[in-house]
């Protein structure tokens, strides 16, 4: 079973360029239904249909987990990765149909929280729309802090700082300005939960942070929001299937084992639920683990593969599917 | 689709009893003639015109009865419907799931009309006809997870997804198989597993728990499990063991057919939308062994499956007194032959 | 380091560990005789300038009073001591309310002691697997009739009579941590008739 078997119809209802790098799009159901309803920090997967290739990419819905009539993504144009956020950008219009999943959370709001604290970088912006909004219906205490490079590339900063006041506190890397991380959690009362969305490093410095002042972990929460990584093509053995199949440069493993019709789960398709292990039957070469599931020592005795997200270089790799 | 829905009790006289044409919807839990612990989770998609498959929440016979019983439970133990603090959105939740599913599965029972959020909700079986503001507890007479709860046959219980489990943190529990919500609220899917023999070892929960977090919003799952009642009794609580431990006593070969009770829980899980929590939904079903041994099919089956049962299990489950005489009972009925895959009757 | 008794059980039955300063903000203590030297221990290490971070609770034995002159001696910015657990718990509340995230919380004395502080903190928004823990003393649990709800203090026999609905009970290791207490149910449901014997088993 897979969240992206179940795809829901859609039709571009907008697109809107929100600055150079980001563009958001929203959805309507085809038949006018309504969407099914979801939590902050939840996240779909968009098929894109790109010339032949099938693609699937997640991005966190931005709009209001309360209005139903429609969804809203942002996606940040990268002209280095595998394709996805470039078709987005250039083929997507409105009017267009197109196969979305229902809501996935794996960032979600812990409810039991006192205080809500979010910390995002960049485009790490678009789930913590949504979880405002939940938080301010639910009357739950929360702050956001949001940093970008430049005030022109930090989409949304005036109208979250418009609709939400002092909730929000604003820093542009070009101003000078950058988040105190050391003063802002050491001054956070019991029972307040972190979260944070951005670049790598970013997240690696909230949580060291966090965790050298004392913080539980079962307090802090991440979301990478990780792509699939482009890279060499490989060839892949199906050892149930029977097959052999070509992981294209800009293909992950996941949509070529798809592509050749061979049933496997799946749900993030960003390397952190875990649905889509895999068994390795025989592996002779270097497993690239991209993944946020395996441990150290799963990922050394390359016996499991995440598929969503690694690759393969080496003489044979063969998987249990 | 009419369902004439039975006066019945559940205690005191015990008049419950399966009407002829309920009886092979019954959900038999055995697939094949040995038991032992299992994931055993499917997709809970429509199966079988007629079956308890059939619908997200199955109404039958017994309903009406059912919510009568779980009411005086309830007006005795308040505590068996209990939410901390943080569950009130997937009790909301929990409520839109059950009426939007049962006025579009029942349409002559149940009617439910959404003007924005405001909501009118008719259940004709029990009289009710409410109009109420979704999200607003302040327009029901009590939490929606117990102005629901007390509508929809079978225990509920909702865990809060966070930090990689689920915990326990709501639930209205009146008709279970010896489990306290009152002391297991709180606790994690491992600790309110924790009395569960045998299983921990073979990583069943392990495996569950893997599955249920990853459960994706739209594609509910459900699996089978069973024990025995003596008497048809839905509150086999651990509060309640005083009043029903002793009906154990009073088995004996003569009285077994009419006493003992196979006991199935059709246990169904739901990714609810804007909790992310997981509504737990443990319906049990309950049939006199008089009324298995009809079906050939299951009466052998049964009788396979009890007298190769683990001593664990047997122990476990509570069935030690009458086991023996169990077996010997069930024997009558099974001349050896094979039976045919599956739970449904030939 | 622990000289804790507890044999391996089921996974809800809890398991403890020796206190061990981690870094924090604040650093809170709670303590019964039996618990003492714990936090004597963990605290004498510390340098002085530490100290303004640390609080500490106390629950003595009655008449008691050289580990109260040790505990006092060890310049904690607060130290206070109660004549029972439920009133040193409920300081324990009032400190916490006002604490910051980077608070370390730490219990050691008996399981009764030990279950009630983590209790507090979890409701204060500190999650358990925050909290340090060390069992010291008697193994004697608190137990909930999950009969009448009753809850029973420093039970050391198995199974152990109700005080409040007479029913003898036996005590299971299934914890409830919200509880801080065993669940007891009733042993002899089945055949009211049957004599167990009584045996002192948690000392």
């Amino acid at each position: 079973m897979s969240a992206s078997d179940h795809l829901i119809p859609v039709v571009v209802s907008n697109v809107v360029e929100v600055n150079p790098i980001i563009k958001r799009f929203e959805f309507k159901h085809v038949n006018g239904d309504e969407l099914p309803a979801f939590s902050g920090g939840a996240h779909i997967v968009v098929e894109m249909l790109d010339d032949g290739t099938k693609r699937k990419n997640p991005y966190s819905l931005m709009s209001s987990p309360f209005e139903r009539d429609q969804y809203a993504i942002s996606v940040r144009r990268d002209d280095t990765g595998r394709g996805g956020s470039k078709f987005m950008h250039e083929q997507v219009t409105p009017g267009m149909q197109m196969k979305i999943s229902a809501p996935v959370n794996l960032f979600a709001l812990d409810l039991r929280a006192r205080k809500h604290l979010m910390i995002a970088g960049g485009i790490g912006i678009t789930p913590f729309i949504a979880q405002m909004t939940q938080a301010d219906k639910l009357g739950v205490p929360f702050e956001l802090h949001y940093a970008a490079r430049s005030a022109s590339q930090a989409a949304y900063m005036d109208s979250l700082a418009d609709r939400f006041g002092d909730h929000v506190s604003c820093y542009c890397d070009d101003q000078g300005e950058s988040v105190d991380f050391e003063t802002l959690l050491s001054s956070q009362p019991l029972g307040t939960h972190v979260y944070v969305c951005g670049p790598k490093g970013m997240i690696e410095r909230v949580v060291e942070t966090a965790t050298s002042l004392g913080w539980p972990a079962a307090h802090v929460h991440f979301e990478h929001f990780l792509a699939p990584p482009v890279g060499e093509p490989f060839e892949v053995h199906l050892a149930k299937a029977g097959i052999d199949i070509t992981v294209g440069a800009e293909q992950s493993l996941l949509e070529a084992v798809e592509a050749s019709g061979t049933p496997i789960n799946c749900m993030c398709r960003g390397g952190a639920c875990g649905q889509c292990e895999t068994v390795v039957v025989a592996c002779d070469g270097e497993i690239m683990h991209n993944d946020h599931w395996l441990d150290e020592e799963q990922r050394a005795a390359k016996q499991r593969i995440m598929p969503c997200v690694s690759r393969f270089r080496g003489k044979r790799l063969e998987l249990d599917l | 689709m009419t369902i004439q829905f039975k006066d019945e009790t559940f205690r005191g006289d015990f008049t419950y009893a399966n009407s002829p044409s309920n009886i092979p919807r019954f959900p038999f839990p055995f697939p094949e003639d040995e038991y032992m612990y299992s994931t055993n989770i499917e997709p809970h998609h429509a199966a079988r015109a007629g079956s308890p498959f059939e619908n997200a929440f199955d109404v039958d016979e017994h309903y009406v009865a059912e919510m009568k019983d779980r009411a005086l439970v309830l007006a005795e133990d308040p505590g068996r419907c209990q939410a901390l603090p943080h569950m009130e959105t997937a009790g909301w939740d929990f409520l839109e799931l059950v009426m939007v599913s049962k006025a579009r599965d029942y349409p002559d029972l149940f009617k439910l009309t959404m003007d924005g959020d405001r909501w009118h909700w008719i259940n004709k079986p029990l009289q009710i006809d409410d109009t109420f503001t979704f999200g607003d507890s302040s327009t029901l007479p009590c939490h929606p997870m117990e102005y629901i709860g007390r509508q929809v046959q079978g225990d509920h219980a909702i865990l809060d997804q966070r930090d990689g489990n689920l915990w326990m943190d709501a639930g209205i529990i009146t008709a279970q198989a010896d489990w306290s919500l009152d002391f297991d609220i709180g606790m994690n899917f491992f600790e309110w597993h924790a009395p569960v023999p045998l299983a921990h070892e073979l990583g069943v929960f392990q495996r569950a728990l893997k599955f249920l977090l990853t459960l994706p919003q739209g594609q509910p799952s459900r699996r089978l499990n069973w024990t025995l009642t003596v008497n048809p009794r839905l509150d086999t609580s651990p509060e309640n063991y005083p009043k029903w431990g002793p009906d154990k006593l009073t088995v004996t070969p003569e009285n077994i057919g009419e006493k003992i009770h196979l006991r199935v829980e059709l246990q169904t899980f739901w990714r609810l939308p804007r909790s992310n929590a997981i509504l737990f939904p443990i319906r049990t079903y309950l049939m006199a062994m008089n009324e298995v041994v009809t079906q050939p099919k299951w009466a052998r089956r049964l009788h396979r499956v009890m007298r190769d049962l683990r001593p664990e299990l047997v122990d476990y489950k509570g069935l030690s007194r009458y086991h023996p005489i169990l077996v010997e009972w069930l024997s009558q009925f099974d001349d050896g032959a094979p039976t045919s895959p599956g739970i449904f009757p030939d | 380091m622990s000289e804790s008794l507890i044999e391996e059980s089921i996974i809800s039955r809890p398991t403890y560990g020796a206190l061990k300063i981690v870094p924090g903000l604040a650093h809170y203590f709670l303590a019964d005789a039996s618990g003492a030297e714990c936090v004597i221990r963990v605290v004498q290490e510390l340098p002085r300038d530490m100290m303004e971070k640390v609080h500490i609770l106390y629950v003595p034995t009655p008449g008691e009073t050289a580990l109260i002159t040790s505990l006092y001696a060890l310049g904690a910015n607060r130290f206070e001591h109660f004549p029972t657990i439920d009133d040193a718990v409920a300081k324990l509340g009032e400190w916490l309310s006002d604490a910051k995230m980077g608070s370390q919380l730490y219990l050691a004395g008996t399981e009764g002691l030990v279950g009630q502080g983590v209790a507090k903190g979890e409701a204060c928004g500190l999650d358990h697997t925050a909290v340090q823990c060390e069992h010291r003393g008697s193994l004697a649990r608190r137990v909930q009739c999950v009969h009448c709800k009753t809850m029973i203090e420093d039970v050391t026999t198995q199974p152990v009579k109700c005080p409040s609905c007479d029913l003898l009970l036996l005590v299971r290791d299934h914890y409830s941590r919200r509880l801080a207490a065993f669940q007891g149910g009733c042993i002899n449901a089945e055949d009211p008739s049957e004599e167990i014997e009584i045996k002192e088993v948690f000392k």
